[in-house]
């Protein structure tokens, strides 16, 4: 186990490599298995599968071909002509996952989850959703291989997301309304982790994001790794070369994980996670975890956790029902104290200021989400020369968000 | 067998727990868990659960457990067992807190978020403190999973009834006596068998295959009458005295 010291991002001793993580689920000291001995089982036997499956062509090429006739990739790589003339300086690009079925990166996920279910012979499926893009993208895999499906949902996202909920249940899920806690995705995981303990034995839990105990961070950073792999090769069919710096905002992490693993290697690239910056940075206003928190467990992991001196989860809030998660991903904890990927904050007002410029300038709607990685890159383009290239992962449309941006800005629909 | 109730502290304060605590000690108990409110139980059903919530949203903390346990601990026959998140226990610091737990009057420690794989150098820490590391094991724990678990345990083995989370069942899961009797073979650890109990007839099927009942949600069930009214007070701990008192002499029963 090596802990490296913090690191410049740009510092030739950084250490964090992709080979992560080890058998026991390490990524340099975070990740592992913290859950009740009830699911270990289960865990081994997922990690067993997955292993069988990663290692079967015959498992990628039914992958591969859903990803392209399903889910539509590879979606295209956009260049945002009209925002970088506006901000006078790097090219902006954008990987376009709001294209793919279903509206948002979260599908390339659950296909590859349901396929390692039909493999272990496991009959229903449990999933739990904040914004309700993992939700609907799980219920859409389930409707597709015919298997029962029950999402856990806290009662404020719900209230947040109705449309996605809708979705779902047209897709033929149970949505299960969580009403313990904070009523968000937090206390959705604690609900799917308790069925969990009680199925287990025919139930896979589609876990949505890289979050959890090991091998969960793995597999899901695998199936989302898809768009970094793309991205990579489109940039450097369309540009010659790879990108000055990669954008992704960061919830549990999900769609940055998979966007920034391929370009882990590629030491030159800067990796920037944009994290949710709330009201502000007062206890309770944000849910900036690898700004603000501190190293500790939550959901069966090690990772950075926003919590109280007693250990006791903090209530996070951000505008973005997807990135309102006190915990984060081991993996982004791991780049973090590496120095490999610089996290940053961007606020509720800024998002949602920009999904409607990004809407009037680029014909594009934004998710909530997705419009905290594109502030950060339109005021980080301006700051760099017209020679440098952005990424940012536009993880998701912005269709479910339309409710809250309405309320939100005093308009009726 | 031995009758060991399971109470979280704090529920509906610290006050409360102290004297609860005397109550179960004095009605038969021998052994108690005293549950560390946490924000994320997700081992527990929705009693425990609320129980914790409770004592969290009363502002219950780590410290003042310790103090109430070291004011209580001397004053009852019961051993003390703490059940708690291993969330808790980094946040504090790994070493502070066994000391701490150790210089309360703790005799040992329950920790279901961390299982054998992770516990060997947290047991060795506890070992240091001549404290107990409760291991738990599982309905779904393979056998071989079992043996490596039986090889750290101390103290006595939990183990959990049905695969689920905490919280009363009518029925006790059928291929319980046959794990019961294969740990039995492997082991000369009490066996303490929890999740799901809450009446005799439950103790009396495991006579012979069992050392030790666990009782929580049956017990902490009674403490949602003191939510916002903690007159009634009294007549509650005298319910959950004679409650204890009936398990106790279930249990202890030589049959």
């Amino acid at each position: 186990m090596s802990v490296a010291s913090p690191a410049s991002p740009s510092s030739s001793l950084i250490k964090a490599t992709s080979h992560v993580p080890d058998a026991e689920g390490r990524f340099g000291e975070f990740g592992r298995r913290f859950v009740p001995e009830t699911l270990m089982h289960a865990l081994e036997e997922l990690t067993v599968e997955y292993a069988k499956a990663k290692a079967d062509p015959a498992f990628h090429q039914q992958l591969d071909g859903l990803m392209r006739t399903f889910v539509g990739r590879p979606n295209p790589l956009y260049f945002a002509e009209r925002l970088t003339k506006e901000c006078g300086g790097a090219q902006i690009y954008f990987k376009r996952e709001d294209l793919n079925h279903t509206g948002a990166h979260k599908i390339n996920n659950t296909i590859g989850q349901t396929l390692l279910t039909l493999r272990m012979g496991k009959t229903r499926v449990i999933a739990e959703t904040g914004a309700g893009q993992h939700g609907v993208a799980t219920a859409t895999a389930c409707a597709r291989f015919g298997l029962p499906c029950v999402v856990y949902m806290g009662e404020e996202d719900i209230r947040r997301q109705k449309l996605n909920v809708f979705i779902m249940r047209t897709m033929g899920a149970e949505v299960r309304p969580v009403t313990s806690g904070s009523r968000t995705l937090r206390d959705a995981i604690n609900e799917a982790m308790r069925d969990w303990m009680a199925s287990v034995e025919d139930t896979h839990y589609i876990l949505g994001s890289v979050v959890g105990p090991h091998p969960f961070p793995m597999i899901v950073r695998d199936f989302q790794s898809v768009i970094g792999k793309e991205t990579r090769e489109q940039c450097l069919t369309t540009t010659g070369r790879l990108p000055t710096e990669v954008v992704a905002c960061v919830g549990g992490g999900s769609n940055s994980a998979g966007m920034f693993y391929p370009f882990v290697d590629d030491i030159a690239v800067e990796l920037t996670g944009v994290e949710a910056g709330g009201r502000g940075p007062k206890p309770g206003d944000h849910a900036s975890t690898l700004t603000h928190g501190n190293k500790g467990i939550l959901h069966g992991t090690y990772s950075y956790v926003l919590q109280d001196e007693d250990g006791q989860t903090a209530d996070v809030h951000s505008i973005s029902a997807g990135l309102d998660y006190p915990g984060v991903g081991p993996e982004h904890a791991y780049w973090k104290d590496t120095g490999r990927v610089r996290y940053v904050s961007i606020g509720d007002q800024q998002a949602l200021e920009t999904v409607r410029h990004v809407a009037r300038t680029e014909g594009i709607l934004p998710a909530l989400e997705s419009s905290h990685a594109i502030a950060y890159a339109l005021d980080r383009a301006k700051q760099r020369p017209a020679s440098d290239i952005i990424v940012v992962c536009l993880s998701g449309r912005g269709d479910k968000d339309v409710n809250e941006v309405a309320r939100l800005t005093g308009q009726e629909l | 067998m031995a009758f060991m109730p399971f109470i979280a502290a704090g529920d509906p304060d610290l006050a409360t727990t102290g004297r609860l605590l005397e109550e179960l000690s004095r009605s038969g108990a021998d052994l108690i868990e005293v549950g560390f409110p946490y924000s994320d139980p997700i081992a527990d059903g929705p009693v425990i659960q609320a129980s914790y919530t409770r004592a969290l949203n009363n502002r219950v903390k780590l410290k003042d457990i310790f103090t109430t346990i070291a004011g209580v601990s001397k004053k009852i026959s019961a051993p003390l067992v703490g059940m708690v998140s291993y969330a808790i226990i980094f946040r504090h610091g790994v070493d502070a807190f066994v000391k701490e737990a150790q210089h309360s009057g703790f005799a040992g420690l329950i920790v279901p978020d961390l299982p054998g794989d992770e516990a060997a150098g947290f047991a060795k820490l506890m070992a240091t403190q001549q404290m107990d590391l409760i291991q738990l094991i599982a309905p779904t724990t393979p056998p071989d999973r079992a043996a490596k678990i039986l090889k750290q345990a101390t103290g006595f083995v939990y183990c959990i009834a049905v695969a689920g989370t905490t919280g009363v069942r009518k029925e006790l899961a059928p291929h319980l006596a046959e794990m019961l009797k294969s740990l039995r073979s492997q082991t000369t650890l009490p066996l303490a068998v929890g999740f799901g109990i809450s009446a005799a007839d439950q103790i009396e099927h495991l006579r012979g295959l069992a050392d030790g009942v666990i009782v929580g949600s049956a017990i902490v069930k009674h403490l949602e009458a003191l939510t916002g009214d903690l007159s009634k007070t009294d007549a509650v701990l005298r319910q959950i005295g004679e409650f204890t008192q009936s398990l106790a002499k279930a249990a202890h029963r030589q049959s």
